[in-house]
């Protein structure tokens, strides 16, 4: 069944004045349609110089992450059938805008490097696989799916008043190695993450949890965290 | 022009899996830039999702032996043996070594990395179904890439993202760089080098129906094919039979490997039928055949054309602890439970078995001689070494993937100290952006989305599981009047910053190429082999055609020469399953 949409996006175009306006796209979709669709079909038919950022289209590599009808989601999982007629897109917020709906994560990124994101054992490895129970695996199970869309940390007002802050994606990430029992830099990544611009400054507003695309409970990760942290003896930031 | 130049001992072009390990292998030797045109874990590895092939006999006994004859028996016995061998032995310490990186496996109830059954993985050379495919739930591609792109992060590889390469500079037979463009401001990057490899990944965007990303559209190839760098065995493209109808997105064959099963419109389980040994583990060209057959004949869901992956009867555990994925896929996009609805779908282009032809180490070889260009390498979906041969096993391209880049990586660390390093000429610069500004103020009529719809559902319609002669010569009819349609080819952005519209023009040109030498090679090919099926040679001729195909570009057309299969161990024979 295709129906008529209004996508209502805002536009970012560096070199044009004004540097920024509204446009207004009147496009017809079926219901198996996502938004990404309708961006391709406005780039395709109506304005080529529509920007934004698009690979795997199935809600597996994060990239078209935006905010669709106020809510950060993946243009790609997001079908039209569920939502209004009027269509409002504008890019992620918080973050510097380069064109349209493509945004520079080069802060969203460098937040993770800060976490050492990598597993760190210095031991000798076995012949074979190191062993990981099943039970140890679990506690990582959620957070390695993350795509790092970015969805959550633009999502979080902690992050929008201090960017230095770490935010919901990179705390998640060092939940993934401290919680990997194969991993043995326990202290050095608990202090990389809990300094004044850390771990402590999440408030639980839960706003990553209403847009993560893969649905993890970051929340529930960063509780956790801070009482692996304390336990630990890193206590206030 | 805002030009820099970079000087890396070893530049990586594409950020997925074979570009990665590449690149950890590298950095031990000198430095190393990786250029992708995404951002790194946007890389389509990521979206592979059952599992990654390893005779570690985890689950139950198995050896590299058994691993060895299903690759060269799935391969349609055109995979290169003494290649495969080296594969699926080093198959064993390359995933252990994946372990220790750290990429969180599934594992069996005792710790150990956990293995499933996959397509035409058998034990005791073909009795039965084996566990081998190591997996981390159904998102094995996403677990391995990170954990690659971190190892890197941690060597201290440098990341060039969202770069376009424009240009693999090659000459007197010696890699000298790549040209690519910042895509953030359109500024021009020359990296000059010692080494490059190319590991691009593959291009099913050249089909209309596929699994694959937006970014999948083959240009590093065309780039080098241009330049007289030939293109091995380009007739054999793999439809994966079980893409979600209607979208192309890719159902892991793991769910058929956990006991899903593919039903017609008359509720019969048809690959019993096709495969009585292996029925529904059957290699993908067959499957995919068997499924496109049962539709023709008027056997899909109520006439339709699809049939059903039913995974009904499987524990509603397992779905959820090794098959979260797909299952959440159907959810999304076709409003189904796979424990509750059979899951509608239809084969999907999925996989490159041919490309940049490489010896066992990567090297790029520039003719069926075995000679090769200095410093130019190749892994990954874009290569050819063949492992594959004419139709790829399940689980094998991850696996492709690290051992061969990984190799690749050793073989460039062992040459670094001899090798020159490259120089890019003003000139060749010159020749790139002016090539880029033709594109962005070219005035014509046409414009990228409408030649690009018409090439897709061409090669779609002519080029995909059934070929025929006809049908092949009409597409290269078509091709030709796209070709000419493209240099009529308009665009509205005009602006440096973040053009993908100009983006996807470039790489339009060299899907436009790429498509011309995959038709010609299935058009001269006058057997069925692997995921190669003529309907008007529908056997497999092993006295005429057991040889690869290199597709040359002359100054007069594309011209074809031959090199043999090796054969080391296993003999040929029929192929049943």
């Amino acid at each position: 069944m295709e129906r008529f949409y209004t996508f209502k996006i805002k536009r970012f175009l560096p070199d044009k004045t004004p540097l920024i306006r509204w446009d207004e796209f009147r496009i017809k979709l079926n219901s198996m349609e996502r938004v990404l669709d309708g961006l391709i079909k406005i780039k395709e038919s109506i304005d080529g110089t529509l920007t934004f950022r698009k690979s795997c289209a199935h809600g597996v590599c994060g990239s078209c992450a935006m905010k669709i009808n106020g809510k950060n989601r993946l243009a790609c999982q997001t079908l039209v059938k569920d939502l209004t007629e009027l269509v409002e897109i504008e890019p992620l917020p918080s973050l510097p805008v380069i064109k349209d709906l493509v945004v520079d994560m080069t802060l969203f990124f460098e937040k993770n490097d800060r976490v050492l994101p990598y597993l760190i054992n210095d031991e000798p490895p076995p012949e074979r696989e190191r062993l990981q129970l099943p039970k140890e695996q679990e506690r990582i199970l959620e957070s390695i799916t993350c795509v790092m869309c970015g969805s959550c940390t633009t999502s979080c007002p902690i992050f929008w008043a201090d960017k230095n802050y770490l935010g919901p994606s990179a705390l998640l990430k060092a939940y993934r190695f401290l919680f990997d029992s194969r991993d043995r830099a326990t202290e050095q990544r608990l202090e990389a993450i809990t300094g004044e611009h850390g771990l402590w400054r999440c408030h639980s507003v839960f706003n990553c949890i209403e847009v993560c695309p893969k649905e993890i409970d970051i929340t529930k990760h960063i509780l956790k965290l801070k009482r692996f942290a304390v336990k630990k003896g890193f206590t206030g930031g | 022009m805002d030009i820099t130049t970079h000087y890396f001992d070893t530049v990586v072009i594409g950020s997925g899996l074979a570009g990665c390990r590449a690149a950890i292998e590298s950095v031990n030797y000198g430095t190393v830039a990786v250029l992708s045109k995404l951002y790194p874990t946007r890389s389509h590895s990521t979206a592979a999702q059952g599992g990654i092939g390893a005779a570690l006999g985890n689950e139950e006994e198995d050896n590299p032996e058994w691993h060895t004859y299903d690759t060269v028996k799935g391969s349609d016995f055109l995979g290169d043996q003494d290649a495969i061998e080296i594969m699926c032995y080093d198959a064993i310490p390359t995933i252990i070594e994946l372990e220790h990186m750290g990429v969180p496996f599934s594992r069996t109830p005792e710790g150990k990395i956990a293995q499933r059954r996959f397509g035409g993985h058998t034990r005791d050379f073909g009795a039965a179904p084996v566990r081998r495919a190591c997996y981390s739930a159904d998102r094995t591609g996403h677990a391995v890439l990170f954990a690659l792109y971190e190892q890197c992060q941690l060597k201290g590889v440098k990341f060039f993202q969202e770069f376009q390469v424009l240009d693999i500079v090659i000459e007197n037979n010696k890699v000298q760089g790549v040209i690519a463009l910042n895509i953030k401001n359109g500024s021009i990057h020359v990296f000059e080098a010692k080494a490059v490899i190319v590991a691009s990944g593959g291009y099913g965007k050249l089909f209309k129906v596929t699994s694959n990303a937006y970014a999948t559209t083959g240009e590093c190839l065309s780039i080098l094919f241009r330049q007289g760098i030939p293109l091995e065995d380009m007739e054999f493209f793999q439809f994966h039979p079980t893409g979600l109808y209607g979208l192309g997105i890719l159902i892991t064959e793991g769910a058929r490997g956990e006991g899903g099963v593919l039903i017609n419109g008359k509720g019969e389980r048809f690959m019993e039928r096709y495969a009585p040994t292996i029925k529904d583990l059957a290699p993908r060209d067959m499957v995919s055949r068997a499924i496109l057959t049962e539709i023709r004949e008027g056997r899909g869901i109520n006439g339709k054309e699809y049939v059903y992956l039913d995974l009904r009867h499987i524990d509603k555990k397992i779905l959820q602890e090794r098959l979260p994925e797909i299952t959440t896929f159907c959810k999304i996009y076709m409003g189904i439970d796979p424990s509750e609805s059979p899951i509608p779908v239809v084969p999907t282009a999925h996989y490159a078995m041919g490309g940049i032809p490489t010896d066992n180490d990567g090297r790029v070889l520039r003719d069926v001689d075995g000679s090769v260009v200095e410093g130019l390498y190749a892994a990954g979906e874009c290569a050819c070494v063949s492992v594959h041969g004419a139709n790829r096993l399940g689980c094998n391209s991850l696996l492709d993937t690290v051992v061969f880049g990984r190799r690749a990586g050793k073989a460039v660390g062992s040459v670094l100290k001899s090798i020159e390093r490259g120089k890019v000429k003003k000139e060749r610069i010159k020749i790139n952006i002016d090539c880029i500004e033709m594109i962005r103020n070219n005035k014509g009529k046409e414009t990228v989305a409408s030649i690009r719809k018409k090439l897709q559902s061409s090669m779609m319609d002519k080029c995909s599981v059934f070929r025929t002669e006809e049908g092949l010569k009409e597409l290269l009819e078509e091709i030709k009047i796209l070709k000419e349609r493209y240099k009529e080819l308009t665009i509205s952005d005009k602006s440096q910053i973040f053009n993908t519209e100009l983006l996807e023009a470039v790489e339009l040109g060299h899907m436009l190429t790429l498509s011309e030498v995959i038709a010609l090679s299935a058009l001269q090919r006058t057997e069925s082999r692997g995921a190669h099926y003529r309907e008007d040679y529908p056997e497999r001729d092993d006295e005429n055609w057991l040889k690869h195909t290199f597709a040359f570009l002359t100054e007069k057309d594309i011209e074809f020469k031959y090199k043999p299969v090796r054969i080391t161990r296993f003999k040929l024979e029929e192929r049943k399953y």
